[in-house]
């Protein structure tokens, strides 16, 4: 865990080394799934475990990229960000779970005894409509609920609670066997993805690919947006909202905008998760899974780009070893992180190290 | 350009040049964008009531404030001063009465963001400027243009654009400190940037709660001077509690009492006012 003092480095250095630590850290992404092909038995061969448990956190990555831009740049703390990523995972587990199942019915339903599928199911076997879902199905309910809550001027406090509502919500919903997505157990056992098996290493190392690219796209997207003036108004929104109006803009539009994009980028971000960890069910919506999230931000620093992909690694590094060793004190350890991050490092871990270098 | 021909049942005065008849009392003239004050008021508030549940905050005020016009508001706590100014805004709506910006915008139907679009500035008593922005930043969202989510998605300051930032940056005495955070700035600095986001605006109408509040003398006096240039070309509403200010500027006082308009005229003739001697004095 040298990140830190990679991050110390950059700030002395200025941009060029952070650009050489980010190729560093970029091709040894693009390296691992490489490696990964390596035949068994080889020194250099990294194991499928590690691959996953990578790609795992990558995607949680971009879930705390998606929730800074929400909550550092506009100031809109969502609790309710599993749901935009367990929406996406479902539309994908969708497709794995047709696909796995040939023509017949998905293993859940033939075991309810259901004799054809329900309408939502449907053009679910297309990996196209898959992907369509895997953008509509976040977009289309961060877009409603937006719209609502931001017509309504619900901030602060009352937002995060109400989002925070809409993924308990979501997950008593989808914990129920008539829903159609296979209750308590969610989606698993998938066979393969557009006709390669999802075990194999050439599979997984693609899937690997995916995520580091469209990690690098977030990021890429998310600086162009704090570099202009649409990123400018997010910060004028969340330090003084009333200013903003009296200057003439209407913050509704822009908290929509980036609300919509932020869980779209979730969605995507669950439907690369699925197939590689192979398994989604209610439990990603849980409330504490979004809570968590929030942590991640925290801790790195929200209102910077780098600081939540930072955060969402050591959490989730830790949280790997953690589990291992000593079960039982994560989730003290998880608390007490959090509230040491509220009490003294209000800026995260990158607040930290910049201030560090500002005697 | 003569206007087309019309027939004589539908005449209902003779229209013969631009400028007499029809068109000199709005009738067939076309609504032009920007604001339409051809009748000479800015702002027209006509028997507008308050009242929150029952405590009427303004009662049957009316005000007029001519275009050009530098007006000063003054009165003790609580005389509805600045929920005058939230009905203007849009940010409270009056339970009675007519609120016209211009001849045409009636202010009780539109909203905040349109108000202040169609050319209402309003500066807050406590400074409000974006905190974590640069002042330079702080104008550029100011400025007068397309503000829409798209607009700004792709937006590039143009060279004429620059130059009008660095003229009010000039206005307002801040050029040194244009790089630097608004957060950073003194209490005084924030008020000038805050005036300085309204110039940005480019209103027809400036509402100003309590401007110079925390101000130095020498900080005021360079206030005074600048609303002086303003007036004329735009319209001025200064709320102020600082009568030495509110003499240098003034030429029209307005004072509220209970949310109603208890005297009106130049300073000397309201401060000669018995009531409100004895608002202010005490009975």
């Amino acid at each position: 865990m040298n990140q830190p003092l990679l991050v110390t480095a950059t700030q002395k250095a200025g941009p060029r080394l952070s650009l050489v630590i980010g190729a560093i850290v970029l091709l040894t992404l693009i390296a691992l799934p490489l490696l990964s092909l390596l035949p068994d038995g080889h020194s250099l061969q990294v194991s499928a475990y590690i691959l996953t448990l990578v790609g795992k956190i990558l995607c949680y990555a971009i879930v705390a990229l998606a929730l800074d831009l929400v909550w550092g740049y506009a100031g809109l703390l969502s609790l309710g960000h599993g749901l935009f990523f367990a929406l996406g995972g479902y539309a994908m587990g969708m497709y794995l779970m047709r696909e796995a199942a040939g023509d017949g019915l998905p293993a859940f339903m033939s075991f309810l005894s259901w004799q054809e599928l329900p309408w939502y199911w449907a053009g679910t076997q297309h990996f196209a409509w898959a992907l369509c879902l895997v953008v509509l199905a976040p977009g289309s309910l961060a877009l409603v609920f937006g719209y609502f809550a931001f017509r309504s001027r619900i901030k602060g406090v009352y937002f995060s609670i109400m989002t925070q509502a809409l993924t308990f919500a979501g997950m008593l919903l989808f914990f129920r066997n008539e829903t159609g997505f296979g209750g308590n157990n969610g989606f698993t056992n998938f066979r393969s993805v557009l006709g390669f098996d999802i075990t194999a290493p050439g599979t997984r190392a693609v899937l690997f690919l995916l995520t580091v690219a469209l990690l690098a796209g977030s990021l890429y997207l998310g600086w162009r947006l704090a570099q202009s003036k649409f990123g400018r108004v997010l910060t004028a929104l969340r330090d003084a909202e009333n200013r903003l109006m009296f200057c003439g803009y209407d913050p509704r539009g822009f908290k929509l905008f980036i609300w919509v994009l932020s869980a779209v980028l979730c969605g995507l971000a669950g439907a690369l998760y699925v197939p590689q960890v192979g398994i989604i069910n209610p439990g990603e919506m849980s409330p504490t899974n979004s809570i968590e999230a929030a942590v991640w931000v925290a801790l790195g620093g929200r209102g910077t780009l780098i600081g939540p992909l930072l955060g969402a690694g050591l959490v989730n590094g830790f949280k790997s070893w953690f589990t291992v060793a000593f079960p039982e004190v994560w989730l003290f350890f998880l608390g007490a992180l959090f509230i040491v991050v509220t009490l003294y490092l209000p800026k995260g871990l990158v607040g930290l190290l910049k201030k560090r270098d500002e005697p | 350009m003569r206007p087309a021909p019309i027939h004589p049942h539908c005449m209902l005065e003779p229209s013969i040049d631009a400028g007499q008849g029809r068109e000199a009392i709005g009738l067939g003239h076309v609504a032009a964008p920007g604001l339409d004050a051809r009748h000479g008021t800015v702002l027209t508030l006509e028997d507008i009531t308050v009242s929150f549940d029952g405590f009427k905050a303004i009662d049957a005020l009316d005000l007029y404030i001519g275009v050009g016009e530098l007006r000063c508001i003054i009165g003790p706590n609580g005389a509805g001063k600045t929920t005058l100014m939230d009905v203007i805004t849009g940010k409270t709506r009056p339970t009675r009465g007519k609120a016209w910006f211009g001849d045409t915008l009636d202010l009780t139907r539109m909203s905040e963001v349109q108000i202040a679009q169609a050319g209402i500035g309003r500066k807050f008593q406590k400074p409000t400027v974006f905190e974590a922005l640069t002042v330079f930043d702080n104008l550029e969202l100011a400025h007068k243009t397309d503000k829409s989510v798209w607009a700004c998605l792709g937006a590039r300051l143009s060279d004429e654009q620059r130059g009008r930032i660095d003229e009010v940056l000039g206005t307002i005495g801040l050029q040194a400190a244009r790089g630097r955070a608004a957060g950073s700035l003194s209490h005084g600095q924030k008020q000038f940037l805050e005036i300085g986001m309204l110039l940005m605006q480019d209103p027809q109408l400036l509402l100003l709660d309590e401007p110079v509040a925390g101000m130095t003398d020498a900080e005021t006096e360079f206030t005074a001077e600048l609303f002086k240039r303003l007036a004329g070309k735009h319209s001025l509403m200064v709320v102020e509690h600082d009568m030495g200010f509110v003499g240098s500027i003034a030429d029209h006082v307005t004072v509220l009492h209970q949310g109603r308009v208890l005297a009106e005229g130049s300073l000397q003739q309201v401060q000669a006012d018995e009531r409100v001697i004895e608002v202010y004095l005490g009975r």
